[in-house]
């Protein structure tokens, strides 16, 4: 029977030759992911099974990345017991502040997730790794504790939607802006409980970074795993980050897929999600009345090197609109030293704006950056539900990085050209 | 299992960041969750609901983030089950590993109001609004989350196995 790329990956990691979509199976596990917030939880799950050591040192990652450095004293309590925990079962891939990041960026610069391989992450943003080929997808703390002591999860198999990729982008249009065309077009659960495969010769066109935006960004459309063919990028990146060998996967070309969508990267436009879900999308250029408060770069979505050398291009030259925070957050110490080394982080603060450590803060109101009543922030962050980034009654844009940049500079929603052409 | 509650309803998509604000997530104690479930959208569900009490939702209940503390802070509140039109897939599968039970039934959600009285019998999925007499018929688990459910969750049928 044909599958699809998901269906590949899941057969081969339960020992079948082949799986059907709504089947219920058990699968071997190369990565058991986990942050601050999630992992207490977990490790409290993993004790009642009374074991004491996890099924593979180096096949669990610990990130405190949300609340850290610690926010305040009960996130500082969540960090120790994590790391106790991690020491503790000399877990290897325990990432502390000053060698951290925001975990979504950091485990494919680290190698430790790679083509072909199947991870589980109690984070939702797990989906990010489908960009490498890999089925990766977001799990819950009991989950986290059930595959740290076995190695295995169950899973329902998905059927999968088809993204037929076609052309390339035309000016700064990005990874960002098709996938929030995308949810914009099928809805926060458009996917639910299903792939998304992208397919076609468009692919070709995307960088590695844009590929991480749009797979991190499947969850939004409620998909179980977003995921991409492997190319040569794809090798190349995974080469030059791992020593791992991948294996490669493709769908057969008779696989079946509940629906097929054909779309031309030359028609899409700068996009952005207005409050407060994911799919409320407009052109930006419809938004240019939106006076913003703040406007924050980076996270798991956006806190790569492309992202920041789009943003930093704009900020060249020019200082950000009076009153306007605008806060700039690298997903990596290894982002954070290629942005310094490149002079992005000097235009970024000769420009106005602030640059934060990895961490999550911002993106999910923890720390860094939180908003007041009434006020609105422009974001190149996931999600815009209500109370994301503060107070109930502030508002969450979201957008590229070039937008958030031209639209920290001008005050309001603002495209690149429009910015060139003030 | 044979669950009786009033009926706190809301609307579609409601997300995990509604369910648990992240500021309170430098806790994981059910209880203390509890105190500030669903605050974002209903500010008195915290002082009012009663142990057995049932939630009902609309489409995509649960949605964003991965965060187990949502229906951690449910089941802390003391409501006894969740009944939707469909469930975000990771609070689904968060809510059988936790052993909350929750049962997708489009035609019982459009059927019930807030202040209904609601039974529900999670082994035959038969949910019954006995304010206005009307019976669903939510589709039962396959056998293979029944298994995990009725041994208490993920971790006590690991145990078990
Ligand atoms: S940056 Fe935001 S979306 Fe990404 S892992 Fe952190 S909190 Fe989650």
């Amino acid at each position: 029977m044909a599958m699809t790329m998901t269906q590949k990956i899941l057969a081969a990691h339960c020992g079948e030759k082949e799986v059907k979509a709504g089947q219920f199976i058990n699968c071997d596990l190369d990565m058991v992911l986990g942050n601050d917030i999630t992992t207490p939880v977990a490790i409290k799950e993993f004790e009642k099974m009374g074991i004491d050591k996890v099924f593979d040192t180096k096949k669990v990652s610990i990130v405190p990345d949300h609340f850290t450095p610690n926010k305040d004293i009960a996130a500082a309590e969540q960090c120790l017991c994590v790391r106790k925990f991690a020491h503790s079962l000399d877990i290897e891939n325990y990432f502390e502040v000053g060698e951290m990041g925001i975990e979504h960026v950091l485990l494919p610069e680290k190698g430790l997730v790679i083509a072909g391989d199947l991870i589980i992450g109690a984070d939702s943003h797990t989906c990010t790794y489908g960009a490498l080929g890999a089925f990766s997808t977001g799990i819950g703390s009991t989950d986290m504790a059930a595959g740290m002591a076995t190695g295995k999860a169950w899973f329902k198999v998905p059927s999968a939607i088809k993204f037929n990729l076609i052309g390339k982008f035309k000016k700064e249009v990005s990874g960002k802006d098709l996938i929030l065309h995308i949810i914009g077009m099928i809805g926060v659960d458009g996917a639910l409980y299903q792939s998304m495969e992208f397919a076609g010769e468009g692919i070709a066109t995307l960088t590695m970074d844009d590929r991480f935006t749009i797979a991190n960004m499947a969850i939004e459309a409620g998909a179980k795993n977003g995921i991409f063919p492997v190319d040569d990028k794809t090798l190349e990146y995974i080469k030059v980050h791992s020593d791992r060998t991948p294996v490669v996967y493709e769908a057969d070309s008779d696989a079946e897929y509940e629906k097929v969508y054909d779309i031309d990267l030359g028609t899409l436009d700068y996009t952005v999600a207005c409050p407060h879900l994911p799919d409320n999308t407009k052109l930006a250029s419809e938004l240019s009345d939106i006076v913003i408060d703040q406007s924050v770069i980076g996270s798991c979505t956006n806190g790569r090197i492309t992202d920041l050398e789009a943003a930093a291009k704009l900020f060249e030259g020019r200082k950000v609109k009076k009153g306007v925070r605008t806060i700039i957050f690298p997903g990596t110490q290894k982002v954070y030293l290629d942005a310094m080394e490149k002079g992005y982080l000097k235009t970024f603060v000769e420009a106005g704006c602030v640059v934060s450590a990895p961490t999550c803060g911002p993106c999910l109101g923890g720390h860094m950056g939180i908003l007041a009543a009434g006020e609105r922030a422009i974001s190149t962050t996931n999600r815009n539900f209500v109370g994301r980034m503060g107070h109930v009654d502030s508002e969450v844009y979201l957008a590229s990085p070039a937008v958030a940049a031209a639209s920290a500079i001008t005050g309001r929603i603002t495209t690149p050209e429009e910015l060139e052409q003030l | 299992m044979k669950l009786k509650g009033n009926v706190f309803k809301y609307g579609d998509h409601v997300d995990t960041d509604v369910i648990i604000p992240a500021q309170y997530l430098n806790t994981a104690d059910p209880k203390e969750l509890a105190k500030h479930c669903m605050q974002d959208i209903d500010t008195t569900y915290a002082s009012k609901v009663q142990d057995g009490d049932i939630m009902v939702g609309g489409i995509n209940f649960g949605c964003g983030s991965s965060r187990e503390h949502a229906p951690l802070a449910i089941k802390g509140s003391g409501a006894s089950c969740i009944i939707a039109k469909t469930f975000a897939r990771i609070f689904f599968r968060n809510s059988i590993n936790i052993g909350l039970p929750i049962l997708e039934c489009p035609d019982a959600v459009d059927g019930i109001s807030t202040g209904d009285v609601v039974a529900v019998d999670t082994d035959t999925g038969v949910i019954k609004n006995i304010t206005t007499g009307k019976e669903y018929q939510a589709a039962p688990f396959p056998p293979f989350l029944q298994n995990i459910i009725e041994l208490g969750g993920l971790v006590k049928s690991i145990a078990k196995n």
